[in-house]
């Protein structure tokens, strides 16, 4: 068995704004184990990316992180000081961004660019990382004579992200946070990345969490998966057992409202909307839409509990009080 | 398919975009829309399906001459829409409708949803505003609102609800036709079933025909009666949801179907999926347009454009070697 590598406790995050406060992430648990693929899936403003910037730290202004521990090879990031944040930033964690463009300079070519990080890294000049930049191109199928004198702009979405998982691997981080990849990107294009990530990641037994809203990707990529619904981790179980056996009603309904190729039964889709943060509902966050709503839901919240081995639920209707 | 089987009937439609960067771009065209043939029966749902850049908007806006066609016929009940002046076209815009991808930017911000909605009327019709106001009543409660809805302004809507809005504001001119441009691609997967659903009931309950454009498959085999998929301008093939799904004949339409990741972890992925990315438009590879990326690619493709042919009755493919 493996041990754990990342593990976050009670996490609760706020960002303040003139609406009021944002309760963007409350009481989050989760473990990523050594070589484990985790996936984080969740719809708009579930708190995927605040989740993956807070293992970052990167919550700025208005943000803070209020609570919890994020205990990542034995340190408690949160009580990390920023110099020391830094060795492990693009070192020990990297991070994949689903705008690549967004985190390439505009005016310097991707040659450049990738031997500035290398160099960062190695505590060298850029001079002389010129094969490593060579070798990190190569390893994300680009050739290295024509790409590396482009510019960001020349790149097409798909070169772009291959740059920036070659950048993101070239440190040969613990743990990689990817934040959805390829959601910009064309459905053939998606496919090529997530076979490369595939291959690359599995070369180089990096632990990945995998944050993305397609349960396809996740279902192709992850060997386990928490869902995420308002802020809050509602499910987390191997990826055949959460599939096969979902146990929350959010995630039994977001099953059943996907479409799939090659299944024609009706859809159903989960009445409602996504609760507004600022004025998240009371007891458990989903208990305004969920078909199975009891009592107890609009006054108490669930707490996060192993119902069968590895397989974690937040909800009532598991509850001891409930037999 | 027989004349009045037909309610539109789209002919070797084109349209290029001059291309307007840099100095040396005069006399170069982005070749958006590129001899595309099409004929959509009454009450059906004919989808296009194609990556970004493929061409979907630009011909779904084409055959509404929202944007002029380069060259090509838009054949409406039998008639051609092409050769009309702004004043006859009025009465054609009133059958013929669109609803865009974007619930946020589509929906004017600071007008209250009745005036959104109502707007098509007080354009096309001369009746009272106390008329309006019943018809915009009736026809939110169609798409599952209520009448308090009316006196709200769009940004108190969730993406769903505007999406709502926006097929009530289409409906109340009693449209015929409606070109649907990624209606539920901005949509959170638990909402965009509602919405999926909601556009099918529609249908069926006022009798329309949709052109229904997406990139997305899976909403494709849901929806669709007619699948026609787009690459670099053209449709490379065109059949029934069947012909499209269990025996897709163009390498493309069968590239695009392995790319999908199935929401299942227990069927693995293929690892066939095409290489390369898709070319620029402006200098659309020579012969086949997906010869530099199609694992099946021989000599011929690289030179000769291939014909579209019928491979089995109304399954079209436009390639030299379809598979089977
Ligand atoms: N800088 C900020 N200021 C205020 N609120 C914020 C800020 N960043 C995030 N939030 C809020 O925190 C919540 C979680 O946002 P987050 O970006 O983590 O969502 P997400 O799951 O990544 O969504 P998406 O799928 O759209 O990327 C949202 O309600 C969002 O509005
Ligand atoms: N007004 C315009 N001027 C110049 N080029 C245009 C214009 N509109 C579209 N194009 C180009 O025409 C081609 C087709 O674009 P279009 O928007 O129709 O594709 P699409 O299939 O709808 O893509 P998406 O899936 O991204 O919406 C693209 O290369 C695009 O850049
Ligand atoms: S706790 Fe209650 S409201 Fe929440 S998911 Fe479970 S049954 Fe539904
Ligand atoms: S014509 Fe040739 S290159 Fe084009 S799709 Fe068919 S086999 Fe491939
Ligand atoms: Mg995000
Ligand atoms: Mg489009």
């Amino acid at each position: 068995m493996n041990g754990a590598l990342l593990t976050v406790k009670n996490l609760k995050v706020v960002f303040h704004t003139y609406r009021g406060t944002v309760h963007a992430l409350d009481h989050v648990n989760f473990t990523v184990l050594k070589n484990e693929r985790f996936g984080i899936i969740g719809e708009t403003g579930c708190g995927k990316s605040v989740t993956s910037l807070a293992i970052m730290r990167l919550i700025e202004q208005p943000g803070e992180i209020v609570e919890g521990e994020i205990i990542f090879d034995g340190k408690d990031l949160v009580k990390t000081q920023e110099n020391a944040l830094n060795t492990i930033r693009g070192r020990e964690i990297s991070m994949i961004f689903q705008e690549p463009l967004s985190s390439l300079n505009p005016v310097m070519k991707v040659g450049f660019q990738i031997g500035e990080s290398i160099a960062r890294i190695k505590n060298t000049s850029i001079k002389a990382c010129k094969n490593d930049i060579a070798e990190v191109l190569r390893a994300v199928d680009l050739d290295p004579d024509r790409v590396a004198n482009l510019y960001p702009h020349e790149l097409s979405g798909g070169m772009a992200q291959r740059i920036m998982i070659a950048m993101a691997l070239s440190s040969k981080p613990k743990l990689l946070i990817a934040d959805e990849p390829t959601s910009a990107l064309d459905v053939t294009i998606q496919a090529q990345i997530m076979n490369l990530l595939d291959d690359l990641v599995s070369k180089m037994n990096n632990t990945v969490i995998l944050i993305t809203h397609d349960l396809g990707v996740a279902a192709q990529f992850c060997d386990k998966i928490m869902i995420m619904y308002a802020g809050t981790a509602v499910e987390q179980a191997k990826t055949e057992e959460l599939f096969a056996n979902p146990l929350h009603p959010y995630t039994k309904g977001l099953l059943k409202a996907i479409p799939r190729v090659g299944n024609r039964d009706r859809l159903t889709g989960i009445p409602g909307s996504v609760p507004d943060l600022v004025n998240p509902p009371s007891g458990c966050r989903f208990h305004p839409r969920c078909p199975n709503a009891m009592k107890i839901c609009s006054s108490q919240k669930p707490a996060l509990m192993e119902i069968n081995p590895g397989h974690l639920v937040a909800c009532h209707l598991y509850g001891d009080e409930n037999g | 398919m027989k004349m009045d089987e037909i309610l539109i009937e789209i002919q070797n439609l084109k349209k290029y975009f001059p291309l307007k960067r840099g100095i040396f771009s005069k006399g170069l065209y982005v070749h958006a829309v590129d001899d595309v043939s099409i004929q959509i029966p009454p009450r059906r749902i004919f989808s296009i399906v194609g990556e970004s850049g493929s061409g979907k908007t630009t011909f779904g806006r084409t055959i509404l001459r929202l944007i002029e066609p380069t060259s090509g016929k838009i054949i409406y009940k039998g008639r051609n829409i092409m050769n009309l002046n702004q004043k006859e076209m009025m009465t054609f815009r009133k059958k013929m409708q669109i609803v865009f991808q974007d619930p946020y930017n589509s929906l004017h911000p600071r007008r209250l949803v009745k005036d959104i909605i109502g707007e098509g009327l007080s354009i096309h019709e001369k009746i009272s505003s106390g008329q309006i106001l019943e018809r915009v009543k009736e026809i939110l409660k169609k798409v599952g609102l209520n009448e308090d809805h009316m006196f709200r302004y769009p940004h108190e809507f969730s993406g769903g609800q505007r999406q709502r809005i926006a097929m009530a504001r289409a409906l109340i001119l009693n449209p015929e036709f409606i070109v649907l441009d990624e209606p539920t691609s901005a949509l959170d997967v638990s909402v965009q079933a509602t919405i999926v659903d909601l556009l099918i009931e529609l249908k069926n309950t006022f009798s329309l025909t949709y052109l229904f454009i997406t990139h997305n498959l899976a909403v494709v085999d849901y929806i669709s009666d007619f699948v026609a998929v787009m690459y670099l301008g053209q449709i490379v093939e065109m059949g029934s949801k069947d012909d499209i799904f269990n025996s897709p004949s163009h390498p493309y339409t069968y590239a695009l179907l392995s790319a999908i990741p199935d929401p299942d972890p227990k069927k693995k992925r293929s690892r066939t999926i095409p290489r390369g990315e898709i070319p620029s438009a402006v200098n659309p590879p020579e012969g086949c347009r997906f010869h530099p990326r199609c694992p099946y690619a021989k000599e011929i493709c690289k030179r000769s454009e291939p014909e579209i042919v019928e491979v089995s009755k109304g399954h079209l493919v436009k390639c030299h070697f379809p598979l089977r």
